[in-house]
């Protein structure tokens, strides 16, 4: 009975999103504003019912409703509760429910919080949301209904949750990729009313910048959390991979940057207008496009979701009437933007616009390197090839140094124009120290001066001492330390975003390199008793022990690490084998630290207790996603500016005065 | 000149070098990065080229396996289950589902006597996955399933 009611209540979804729509535009075209307030209620009862069919499957989990094709696919009796709960969004159906009901949760954010927003450009921005939600339901109804039933019951237990999806990784990591991914929609929702209404002034700006700050928030931490993940749980030790996957959310997030860099410009100046637009379509397309590949299995992934045709095809023509349509009323209605100011080469214009052309470059490249293997096929009639990450790593790594060049001057320069002169005198001095902190630092700790320590240590220092210069610029005036932490306060959530945001950039940078460079690993052969030494620490390796977990059992290895004759750190990694798809799974044992991880995989038995043991010694590891958690906070910060709401009370003044006139 | 187009100038300047410098970088670098996709009958039949970094698929011979007692060497036959066999060489950790009589996806070099040196090993993890090159290889569309996963273990890394 129970998916039944889930089944129906995403038709009425479906209903309502198709009301949602047609009714609150067909209010714009009318002028009829009591079709145009229904949004707002459409959009609350959208949202209610997504929530009610979600709730039914996940009911269907927590019961162990094995009638359910999907829940018996995905989920076993056996299973702890919070992973039938987080195994909703285990596979490809349910996920998709959990996409779109964060769709109709932004949805109703959307409706809830614009009450300052004109009445016409919500029920546009709702309409538009509406629509995608329309076709975001089809998808599920007409493809991929995770309510269809298996009668008569053929399983008595469930297939069970694929072994490595149980884990704390699938509770977190989905929710919020799916959260920053499908955020872009209202940034797109805001740009094609804009287009739309034909009203594409600085206000448009203002109001898609908050939602466009939170949704990169969410994206941004979602992929730290699937680094992360992938690194501890794939038992290999390494957190990117350059897959097709990783790619599909790391270009929205690219477009994303560049968007909210660009929306800044365009709200401040009114200049980059019909840029912004672009971006805005470009990064709910790359979104959608991350969908496509994702679920249609045209490439060779880490996730890939197992290939059906039909469904690649639906999102395939769903993504191209989206874009297509966006892009022809863009195509219709751009001449009509006009810039209102001017401005000159070293405005922060300019920074703003080299960094949007280095993301979008970025984009660009990432896109064909994924894209590549399917034109590969497609001109050579079948030839496969896969394109590997030294490609991604040659195109991308110069490409990001140029990025974190330009972060540091951008933030000083000042709109419009900015002397070159008082530029030099801010940033000389800066520029003096990074270099001698860059090389100074990895010499004095490792003795050894490499390539990209010394790069990112002094691009890492950069961007932090402007930072630090800029905001002693801006207190320059106040007297005493309190009062310049006052004049620090005043300056805004929007510019201590900012900071938090750019100096989270700064600390993955430093990660990405410094781990890069300095990890080491072996792959080696031990019997009990047996030591490996990497570095400055000893593994003794004493052996495995049989364990019995809720639904596998184990071997579980003892590893003792020792550092100058001390013990440090017991690591037990374990190979799993789960009873339900007889699955083997290894599942690697890390010692965490700010600095330093020591990570020990299990390979496999060799005979004679003996066992393969993957060792690694992995410095800096985690800034990495300490990084992302910055940049999230920054992001969010920077999306709660109060100055957001005050404006918008301006806005809607002005909008009234020009009413009453 | 007109600031206006002086403005539009240092935008079209700027997008043409940064165009310019990632098409340059972009070819380059697929030019060097590509890994091509061989099944074993090309490469029995001497197809594939030598020294070169490829991907090499298809079934682990059912009692091939062979390990090195000392070490972590490990070597397999690579084959198309229709008469094609290529012997493979590795040295690492194999991935979970590696196992005889499953579809592996190995990257690495084909030396000059026929053996495939490889650096990398795919298997898939998911009785219900089938990387795309290996379901057409097979023969067959990849079976409707779950999600699915690659596990990968790259050696020495």
């Amino acid at each position: 009975m129970i998916p039944e009611l889930g089944h129906f209540a995403l038709i009425l979804a479906l209903m309502l999103a198709v009301l949602l729509a047609v009714v609150p535009m067909a209010g714009v075209v009318r002028r009829d504003l009591t079709l145009q307030h229904s949004a707002g209620a459409l959009s609350a009862g959208l949202f209610v019912f997504l929530l009610l069919s979600y709730a039914c499957l996940t009911q269907a989990f927590l019961q162990d409703d094995f009638s359910v094709a999907y829940v018996a696919n995905n989920s076993n009796a056996l299973l702890p509760w919070y992973y039938k709960v987080s195994a909703v969004w285990g596979a490809h159906e349910g996920s998709f429910l959990l996409w779109t009901l964060i769709m109709g949760g932004w949805t109703l954010a959307v409706a809830l919080r614009s009450e300052a927003l004109p009445t016409a450009m919500l029920a546009r921005v709702l309409s538009v949301m509406g629509a995608l939600t329309v076709g975001f339901i089809l998808f599920l109804l007409m493809t991929s209904n995770p309510f269809e039933r298996v009668l008569p019951v053929a399983a008595a237990e469930g297939a069970d949750l694929n072994p490595q999806l149980q884990d704390f990784g699938l509770i977190v990591h989905p929710p919020m990729l799916y959260t920053g991914y499908v955020g872009f929609s209202v940034a797109f929702a805001f740009a094609i009313a804009a287009l739309l209404s034909g009203r594409l002034d600085a206000a448009w700006a203002r109001w898609s910048r908050p939602w466009t700050n939170l949704a990169w928030a969410f994206l941004s931490v979602g992929i730290a959390l699937g680094s992360w993940w992938a690194y501890y749980e794939l038992g290999w030790g390494g957190w990117w991979f350059w897959d097709a996957v990783e790619n599909a959310s790391f270009m929205p997030w690219l477009v994303g940057t560049a968007l909210i860099h660009s929306l800044a410009v365009t709200e401040k100046r009114g200049v980059f207008k019909s840029w912004t637009v672009l971006l805005a379509i470009a990064a709910f397309s790359l979104s959608l496009l991350g969908a496509f590949i994702v679920r249609s299995g045209v490439l060779t992934s880490v996730h890939a979701f197992a290939v059906d045709p039909e469904r690649g095809m639906f999102i395939l023509v769903f993504l191209l009437l989206v874009v297509g349509s966006a892009l022809a009323l863009y195509a219709l209605r751009a001449p009509v933007m006009r810039a209102e100011a001017r401005y000159e080469g070293l405005s922060r214009e300019v920074m703003l616009l080299a960094n949007n052309i280095v993301l979008v470059v970025s984009t660009a490249a990432v896109l064909l390197g994924t894209l590549y293997p399917l034109v590969y096929e497609s001109l050579t009639g079948g030839g496969k090839i896969s394109v590997g990450p030294p490609y991604f790593n040659a195109v991308f790594v110069p490409l990001m140094v140029l990025l974190l060049l330009i972060m540091a001057p951008a933030p000083l320069a000042r709109w419009k124009r900015t002397g070159a002169a008082q530029l030099m005198r801010s940033l000389s001095k800066v520029a003096l120290a990074s270099v001698a902190l860059g090389l100074v630092l990895p010499l004095a700790v490792t003795g050894a001066l490499e390539l990209w320590p010394v790069l990112s240590v002094m691009l890492g220092a950069w961007i932090t001492l402007a930072l630090l210069v800029d905001a002693l610029e801006r207190v320059r005036n106040k007297q005493g330390l309190p009062a310049k932490l006052r004049g620090l306060k005043t300056l805004g959530a929007g510019y201590g975003g900012m900071v938090l945001a750019h100096l989270g950039v700064a600390v993955t940078a430093l990660g990405i390199a410094l781990t890069t460079t300095y990890s080491t690993e072996r792959d080696v052969r031990l019997a009990p008793g047996d030591s490996v030494t990497l570095g400055p620490r000893t593994y003794l390796f004493e052996g495995v022990a049989p364990l019995e977990g809720p639904n596998y059992v184990a071997d579980q290895g003892t590893v003792r690490v020792f550092q100058n004759g001390q013990p440090i750190a017991v690591l037990h990694p374990e190979k799993r084998r789960y009873l339900a798809r007889q699955m083997v799974m290894t599942e690697a044992d890390i010692d965490p630290g700010f600095f330093r991880d020591l990570y020990v995989a299990l390979g496999e038995p060799l005979g004679e207790g003996a066992w393969a043991l993957r060792v690694h010694d992995k410095p800096f590891v985690r800034w990495v996603w300490f990084g992302g958690v910055l940049m999230m906070f920054g992001g969010l910060m920077a999306a709660f500016d109060r100055r957001y709401r005050r404006l918008k009370l301006r806005d809607q003044a002005a909008l009234a005065g020009a009413l009453a006139s | 000149m007109h600031p206006k187009r002086k403005q539009r100038l240092t935008l079209v300047a700027f997008l043409f070098a940064g165009v310019a410098v990632a098409v340059g970088l972009a070819l380059f670098a697929l030019n060097e990065n590509i890994n091509l996709f061989y099944p074993p009958d090309q490469i029995a039949r001497g197809e594939a080229p030598v020294d070169q970094r490829i991907r090499a698929g298809g079934m682990v011979l059912e009692g091939s396996v062979q390990r090195d007692p000392g070490s972590l060497a490990v070597r397999f036959t690579l084959s198309d289950m229709a008469g094609h066999d290529v012997p493979v060489v590795y040295e690492g950790i194999l991935p979970d589902l590696f196992g005889e009589g499953q579809g592996i996806v190995a990257t690495g070099r084909l030396r000059a006597n026929g053996t495939f040196e490889a650096s990398e090993v795919l298997a898939k993890h998911d009785e219900n996955y089938m990387p795309p090159e290996l379901a057409e290889l097979a023969g067959r569309k990849a079976p409707e399933g779950q999600r699915a996963g690659m596990a990968t273990l790259d050696a020495g890394g």
